[in-house]
């Protein structure tokens, strides 16, 4: 039996209005991977925040190496051994990457900080995870990936016994997700407990010993990864058993609604072309930098294009601008629904009109009863869980705000509807609701372009798929002819 | 625009590395710098003289001390508009003290100082603890100053007559030739690069700025910082009300009326991003002379003092503009 690394027993947290955290517990042995699982607001965060000592919990107690702790601040977490990689990067842009490793516990010499020092000392750590970058470089010219890297290094430094990953590969891409599970097994194999949250299935089989189920802020299990399957978890996480994950009914084509000629941009698009019919998804594979919302965006209008000509129902929209684009029908619903999607501050019916402002003002006159209706619609259409229309969208879980992304869009009543992402950052209950209405769409006609990194969601839905590699499309794929190995195969048709 | 020049190959070069750095961040600003002293110095006979360029900048040297402070402020993210006021509120107040009250020279400035010291620390704890926006505690701080140095000065400048020292504090020069001021606004030049390149603080206050929720996982105490930095700002602002009030003679409660633009335009001009975690010192004391630059060569061409406010705006813009544009340039390049 190996040594218990952490005993986290009946912990309560409570927030003005929401228990988050009731009667929670998890157990990490060392030397090991833990999956923690749950849905959007299942607690994961929070409970991981109380050991990271971001959060003072109500009830309950934290043990250890055995040792009942008590754990008020970051830095007696730090000094417990207990180190966090956010969610979103917790490193200062503009210093650089020595400075972000100490930072908090800068090396000083004759009362000044000392640089030289911090770049030796720093390099030492890098070697370790394997990254190679000067520790000089300031961070913001790194690429997200080797951002995390230099988290992994400032984590080891801590000298570490546990280190907590939140979704630590929410913006990687695959091959950056390689490198990353090469280096968790590496620590694993030092003795370091690992706590890994992760929506992604996939991920939580590939590298997971265990895993620890929570639900509504509590515990709901745990599992040996091995012994288990998909449907176990996702039944253990939802509470009930998700029947059909993806949802799609296949049917005949109608007319090319939307179609894009030898889309060019310099060097991060070259000549792309693609035409979506009435009634079709089509899918955009390709690693993260391929150039997929590059390309989109530059059909709207929203990305500068050298060359290249779009149409929408045959007619020619290549200069018109986005707005003129959209009123012919054409929607698209970004990737970031925080910063392109959204106004976290404002209300769901604020957020839901911004696009279709025309439809109830006319000049001086807001016909309030016309949006009233159109938010309701919206809201009742896609199942969203709000207590009410004036919700502010901030306060909804990341599933109702991708709903209401949806819904902004919808409300224009779209022929073409372009998804930047559709399904990132949410839960599988919510993933599998919109996998149901971006069917239905596609049954009553529209014509819908998916842009995703996740392949079971792209060979499921999509009746044809483009794959992208360095701005290019590299290969095409028939819902006939679907096959993972064959469209990885086009992601990596440029490295040959 | 000039070529574009990369130097981000000398980037780990000790010696070269820095100074690639800051001609990288600043080479905008650099170049309207020499571009204005090559034409003013064709266009007139006395720019390019010793005295002139002392006149320049013992002119700069107020704005020079609330740049180092207002720098620091932006630099969080934040603003600090106290400085107009503070100006005229320390140096009523102690030039009052003095002619009024009898009081000690050294005893009168340290007072006037430890005014900026505790009005700035109280602004910094607003800021720390309310959340109220720092523009807002600071405007209202501001009024609160103002009125305060005409209630000191019971509505009109105060002469001083009582004490013939305290005005050789801004009018003696060094070495028979420079300025007392320029040589302030020299250290506190070096004071501030010396904390913002050396020492925990100056790491601290480029972490809040630059992601505030990073420097709090890393165990940073945010509202310490928060409070230091409002507190330098109100110092610096004291300091330069005292320089001012010994250079007049007196106490005037109604001078330096937006004394803080010319201060929030010299780091933005410098390449101080007004959304935070980004400038350097050096670039604060480039801003600083392309403003008194300005303003003494339209002076030395005989250009009407009001044509030169509308200068002065055009100038800044085109400035910051062309900076950005080429900072955007650097960037889509290094992707």
């Amino acid at each position: 039996m190996p040594k218990t690394l952490v005993e986290m027993k009946g912990i309560v947290k409570t927030f003005p209005g929401v228990k988050a955290l009731d009667n929670a517990q998890l157990t990490l042995y060392e030397g090991e991977v833990l999956g923690l699982l749950g849905e959007n607001g299942a607690g994961k965060s929070t409970l991981m925040n109380v050991l990271g000592g971001v959060y003072v919990p109500d009830e309950g107690t934290i043990a250890i190496d055995g040792q009942q702790v008590s754990i008020h601040t970051v830095q007696e977490a730090q000094g417990y051994g207990v180190a966090f990689i956010h969610q979103e990067i917790a490193l200062v842009p503009y210093l650089s990457v020595a400075e972000n490793i100490f930072l908090g516990r800068e090396r000083m010499s004759a009362g000044m900080v000392d640089k030289k020092k911090m770049y030796k000392e720093a390099r030492q750590w890098l070697d370790m995870v394997g990254l190679d970058v000067n520790p000089a470089t300031m961070l913001c010219k790194l690429s997200i990936g080797r951002q995390q890297m230099v988290e992994i290094a400032k984590a080891c430094s801590l000298n570490m016994k546990l280190l907590i990953m939140d979704e630590p590969t929410s913006s990687l891409s695959e091959s950056e997700v390689k490198s990353l599970f090469e280096m968790i097994e590496k620590l694993k194999s030092q003795g370091i407990g690992i706590i890994y949250i992760s929506h992604k299935l996939d991920e939580i089989f590939t590298i997971t010993d265990r895993v620890c189920v929570m639900r509504d802020g509590g515990y709901v299990g745990t599992i040996i990864t091995k012994e288990s399957n998909r449907d176990e978890l996702v039944s253990m996480m939802v509470g009930r058993t998700l029947e059909n994950y993806y949802t799609r009914t296949f049917h005949e084509l109608g007319e090319v609604v939307f179609e894009a000629k030898n889309i060019s941009s310099g060097v991060r698009l070259k000549d792309c072309s693609f035409k979506v019919r009435k009634g079709e998804i089509v899918g955009f594979y390709g690693l993260v930098g391929a150039g997929r919302s590059e390309l989109l965006k530059a059909t709207m209008g929203l990305y500068p294009k050298k060359e290249g000509t779009v149409y929408v129902k045959g007619e020619d929209v290549t200069n018109l601008p986005t707005m003129k684009i959209q009123e012919k029908g054409v929607a698209l619903v970004p990737e970031n629904r925080k910063l392109e999607g959204l106004i976290l501050k404002n209300t769901i019916s604020f957020n839901m009109g911004i696009s279709v402002l025309r439809k109830f003002v006319n000049h001086l006159h807001v016909d309030r009863s016309k949006e009233r209706a159109i938010v309701d619609n919206g809201i009742k259409a896609l199942a969203i869980k709000t207590p009410s229309r004036d919700q502010r969208v901030g306060n909804l879980s990341g599933g109702n705000q991708q709903k209401v992304v949806l819904a902004k869009w919808l409300a224009s009543d779209p022929e073409v509807l372009i998804l930047d992402e559709p399904t990132r950052g949410v839960d599988v209950g919510a993933k599998a609701e919109i996998y149901k209405i971006i069917n239905d769409l596609a049954g009553q006609g529209m014509a819908i372009i998916m842009i995703s990194s996740e392949m079971p969601e792209i060979v499921n839905m999509c009746d044809h798929i483009f794959v992208m590699s360095d701005g290019k499309i590299t290969g095409e794929l028939d819902r006939s002819e679907m096959d993972q190995e064959r469209i990885l195969q086009y992601v990596f048709a440029e490295d040959k | 625009m000039k070529k574009k020049i990369d130097l981000s190959k000398y980037d780990d070069h000790v010696i070269l590395g820095p100074i690639s750095r800051y001609l990288n961040a600043n080479f905008g600003i650099l170049a309207a710098f020499i571009i204005l002293c090559v034409v003013l110095a064709i266009a007139t006979d006395s720019f390019m003289t010793v005295n002139n360029w002392l006149t320049i900048l013992r002119n700069v040297s107020t704005t020079g001390y609330l740049a180092i402070g207002v720098m620091l402020a932006i630099m969080l993210g934040g603003i600090d508009l106290i400085a107009g006021a503070m100006i005229a509120c320390s140096g009523c107040l102690v030039v009052s003290l003095m002619e009024r009250y009898g009081c000690n020279m050294v005893l009168a400035i340290a007072i006037g100082l430890l005014l900026g010291l505790v009005v700035g620390m109280v602004n910094g704890v607003i800021i720390a603890y309310s959340g109220i926006h720092p523009f807002v505690v600071t405007l209202a701080m501001q009024s609160i100053l103002r009125g305060a140095a005409f209630l000191i000065a019971n509505g009109q400048p105060v002469p001083l007559y009582a004490n013939t020292v305290f005005p050789k504090i801004g009018t003696g020069l060094a070495f028979q030739i420079l300025p007392y001021p320029i040589i302030y606004m020299l250290i506190f030049f070096f004071a501030q690069y010396m904390l913002l390149n050396k020492t925990k603080m100056g790491r601290y206050i480029y972490a809040v700025g630059g992601n505030a929720t990073a420097a709090q996982f890393s165990g940073i105490d945010i509202k310490k910082v928060k409070i230091m930095v409002w507190t330098i700002s109100g110092f610096l602002a004291s300091f330069a009300g005292i320089v001012l009030a010994a250079r007049l003679t007196s106490g005037q409660p109604g001078t330096s009326v937006g004394a803080e633009t010319d201060a929030i335009a010299s780091c933005v001009l410098g390449g101080t991003s007004m959304y935070g975690g980004v400038g350097g010192t050096g670039g604060v004391l480039i801003g600083v002379l392309v403003i008194g630059v300005i303003s003494n060569g339209l002076t030395l061409l005989h250009v009407n003092s009001n044509w030169q406010y509308v200068a002065k705006g055009i100038i800044i813009l085109l400035a910051v503009y062309i900076d950005m544009i080429r900072q955007q340039k650097m960037q889509a390049r290094s992707e």
